[in-house]
């Protein structure tokens, strides 16, 4: 028994809605990364790979995979599953789809203040601790456009997966932080989910000097060869754009438009 | 071993190249052998030269612990197999650790049972050496969590286990340290120190001192906080726990704290020299061997590099990062620190190995520690109170021009300094260096160090897209290549009075295994495309070698077995940072896989495949 049909044959098992007779369509899923995903599969990409998958008629089946360093190595190129979710667009390695969502970097403000941070260069960051994700071994991208007007000594990583990735808006509500840059649906998330006191503004520029963006378009991507399995993906993706934009909403992800820059 | 001293002369030396030129002439040429041009004594000018000697235990041709003495020399004085004789060298036997990865661990040889530390998930296997073939005695299974397996850094590596008052001890991926008896295999104890929840997991080789055993952390992942811990060898109990950042009372320094440099003097530096908290998630891990010197009770080891990776993110020294400690062996005070590289720009670990010497120095003797470093110096450092005597250059280098010796400071090249969204090419050495954790071995015979290092650049460019957790970023992507030559890897032997290379085998790939000294005047090696070879120690002419079934990059080991004759030991299975190019399967394709290798090693994987297997060689 190979070890891609023992994962399917597991994951069907404990499946809960098994459909007869439909093929599986397997889809690496993190088990514990809210609001992505999570092992009940109450994330929005579970919710989006499931409407999609049974929009083709194929049974979605998650292959839980932590989506952390070496993942892509140990797990989708051994074939662990069909389908990502969550991937930015120009991501090299994999075959995208057409974005199902754009966001962006947002800072995130006390709604008390009377000032709202949305600049790199806006002087109510002097003197402020800054939160930023941290990412494998890196802050995230907005940190560049930090250093760049003088603030990298005010700025502290946090992790933001799993049981963590609530800290760091937390931090901003119980001013352990003064202002933090949080990717738009995590921040989203969790300001609605804890109902923080928390305002929301996208990063301005969207792209650094440099030209490394802080916007992204975001895809659900296959392996390179898989053409047709993501052609297939990108025509239920269509059909079902209202209902993908419903399930976001409800999560409450800032969307940008598909062409803000 | 402790009152055997040596000395050579111009001529003596002389002599011995010319013979074994005109030994070269008549056999193949093996290897890339390479004898370079004004070859000078070993000892060079500074007369006699002794082994580093307070206390060392008397050789009994066993290897009870990774680095086979407390000075880390991975020196035998075991001479039965020679340059005369080791070209007869056989296969004696072999044994698979069942697990196709990076294998690095030494093999542990007492009371007649070789002990085998295996890779994830971290069996251990103890062979009967009295019984043809060496049969399992036991093994014991620590069965680990699936998490640890994505987690480690470099491949799923164990770097061997010790052996002390009865108990073979180890450390696990998955964050444990575990005690077991050494002639069953029962469980005496087990810690459990590092997090892997955290990305924090134990690759490295246990120390054990007295009643105290010696443990730190890797896992180079963003969050990770460096320490060593000191465990009491009896329970398992942490005696005390020493962090490489954070306050001063967290590192253990205190009033016997006196670092040679004003840039390491100061109250809190691991706090102050970092933005705000950014010391509770800034690295300095203990990866590395530690070393231990019985006259001053002093355990020497290096601290990795900070983080996170992009140095623009955390101005400052990022003490106590890419450093070496002495600390008391009992305490774990403090006792000096010394910073290689302050402000770490290119990942350059300090956690290379420190081989302690009793050196001849400007007409007195110098207790001494020598590293090869990740920044491209050899570095003689006075172990008594951390003032460099010397750093000299052994790697092609771009990226710095020397190091101070008033001020202890590096001299970098501003022009060769990341920046962001800047590409900078011809970045040399590379962030695993020029020499990564493969350890050097010291023979006092020839006063020679034995260190097998890398030759590579790489170019840094932006990347397009990629995420983690569901959130997108650009990161950056290195692309590793070959320095001046054409070659990746080199064995070099080094005067580390002179500071001069003396001889120099170049190999196709990086050199990523150990290297162990013998008094039959050898080298023993492994290349990543899995020769394992018998150089001879005064030239570097290859006197032997056996193609094993995978790459090499594990730790050479000797012993006297029970029927009086002497073996070599060796691990085969390519894997770790470079290698898991290979066990990894990773796509050479994409130039960034195992973090820049893909390019560099496009070809490995056609030369050799995963394996796990030890090999024994005995002469007939």
């Amino acid at each position: 028994m190979s070890l891609r049909f023992l994962n399917v044959w597991v994951s069907l098992i404990f499946a809960s809605a098994m459909m007869a007779h439909a093929v599986a369509l397997r889809i690496c899923a993190d088990p514990d990364n809210l609001p992505f995903s999570n092992r009940t599969a109450n994330g929005f990409d579970n919710r989006v790979a499931a409407l999609v998958a049974r929009d083709m008629h194929r049974e979605p089946v998650f292959v839980w995979a932590r989506n952390g360093r070496g993942f892509l190595r140990e797990q989708f190129n051994k074939d662990a599953c069909d389908v990502l979710m969550g991937v930015p667009q120009k991501m090299k390695g994999v075959l995208t789809t057409a974005p199902y969502y754009r966001s962006s970097y947002v800072f995130v403000n006390r709604r008390q203040e009377n000032f709202k941070i949305a600049s790199f260069s806006d002087p109510h960051l002097n003197g402020q601790r800054i939160g930023l994700q941290a990412l494998e071994e890196n802050l995230s991208p907005p940190s560049l456009a930090l250093i760049r007007t003088g603030h990298a000594a005010q700025l502290v990583g946090f992790n933001s997966s799993g049981e963590h990735a609530p800290d760091i808006v937390r931090a901003v509500a119980s001013r352990h932080l003064g202002t933090a840059v949080v990717w738009g649906p995590l921040a989203g998330y969790w300001i609605a989910h804890d109902r923080l006191p928390l305002k929301l503004a996208p990063v301005s520029p969207l792209v650094d000097a440099s030209g490394v963006p802080f916007a992204f378009s975001i895809s659900m991507a296959v392996h390179k060869k898989d053409v047709n399995l993501r052609d297939q993906l990108n025509s239920a993706l269509s059909r079902q754009e209202p209902a993908i934009a419903q399930i976001l909403a409800a999560y409450n992800v800032p969307m940008l438009p598909e062409d803000a820059r | 071993m402790a009152s055997q001293k040596m000395s050579f002369g111009v001529q003596h030396m002389k002599t011995s190249t010319a013979l074994i030129a005109g030994i070269g002439l008549a056999i193949l040429p093996l290897g890339c052998h390479k004898q370079l041009q004004n070859l000078e004594s070993p000892a060079g000018m500074g007369g006699q030269m002794q082994p580093y000697t307070g206390q060392m235990e008397k050789d009994d041709g066993q290897w009870v612990r990774a680095t086979k003495d407390y000075a880390n020399t991975r020196y035998s004085s075991l001479d039965q197999i020679n340059t005369g004789n080791a070209g007869g060298l056989k296969l004696a036997w072999t044994f698979d650790t069942g697990v196709p990865r990076g294998q690095e661990a030494a093999p542990i040889v007492v009371n007649n049972t070789m002990y085998i530390a295996a890779p994830w998930p971290n069996k251990l296997f103890a062979l009967d050496l009295t019984k043809p073939g060496a049969p399992l005695k036991w093994s014991y299974d620590p069965n680990p969590s699936p998490a640890a397996k994505g987690e480690a850094c470099c491949d799923w590596v164990n770097r061997g286990a010790v052996y002390a008052d009865g108990k073979i001890i180890y450390n696990t991926l998955a964050g444990f340290t575990i005690a077991l008896d050494a002639n069953s295999g029962k469980l005496m104890w087990r810690t459990h120190l590092a997090d892997i929840t955290k990305g924090e997991t134990i690759t490295m080789a246990p120390m054990v001192v007295r009643d105290k055993v010696y443990v730190g952390d890797s896992g180079g992942e963003f969050g990770v906080r460096g320490w060593i811990a000191a465990l009491n060898t009896k329970d398992g109990k942490v005696a005390w726990q020493a962090y490489s950042t954070g306050p001063d009372k967290e590192v253990l320094i205190g009033s016997r704290f006196k670092p040679y440099y004003a840039s390491d003097k100061g109250t809190d530096l691991g706090v102050k020299t970092w933005p705000p908290d950014a010391w509770r998630i800034g690295g300095g891990t203990v990866w590395g061997f530690i070393s231990y010197d019985p006259a001053a009770n002093l355990i020497y080891y290096g601290t990795s590099n900070p983080g996170p990776w992009n140095p623009e993110v955390r101005p400052g020294d990022n003490k106590w990062t890419s450093g070496v400690f002495a600390r008391d062996a009992d305490t774990g005070e403090a006792v000096w620190f010394y910073q290689m590289s302050p402000h770490d720009l290119y990942d350059w670990d300090g956690i290379n190995e420190n081989i302690l010497l009793d050196l001849p120095w400007q007409g007195t003797t110098r207790k001494v520690l020598v590293r090869p470093d990740r920044n491209g110096y050899v570095y003689v450092i006075d172990r008594t109170n951390g003032q460099v005597l010397s750093a000299t250059s052994y790697a092609y280098n771009t990226t710095t021009t020397g190091v101070n010796l008033e001020t202890g400071q590096l001299q970098h090249v501003l022009s060769k300094a990341p920046k962001t969204g800047q590409e900078i090419r011809n970045i040399c050495p590379t962030a695993p260096g020029a020499k990564d954790w493969q350890p050097s071995s010291f023979s006092p015979k020839t006063g020679l160090l034995y260190i097998p290092h890398e030759n590579m650049c790489a170019d840094e460019e932006a990347e397009q897209a990629n995420y983690i957790q569901g959130t997108p970023y650009v990161g950056v992507t290195d692309r590793f290549y070959a320095g001046p030559g054409g070659n990746e890897g080199e064995l070099m032997a080094w005067d580390p009075i002179n500071g001069k290379k003396v001889w120099t085998v170049t190999d196709k790939y990086p050199l990523w295994s150990g290297t162990l000294a013998t008094a039959g005047d050898l080298v023993f090696y492994g290349t990543m495309d899995g020769w394992f070879r018998a150089a001879n120690a005064r030239t570097g002419q290859t006197v032997w070698q056996f193609k094993t079934g995978s790459g090499i990059i594990g730790q050479p080991v000797t012993y006297r077995g029970p029927d009086g004759k002497q073996y070599v030991a060796i691990l085969s299975g390519i894997g770790g940072w470079p290698g898991a190019i290979v066990a990894g399967d990773l796509d050479t394709r994409d130039s960034n896989a195992a973090a820049g290798w893909g390019g560099a090693l496009p070809d490995l994987k056609s030369v050799t495949t995963p394996g796990g297997t030890l090999y024994v060689f005995a002469l007939p």
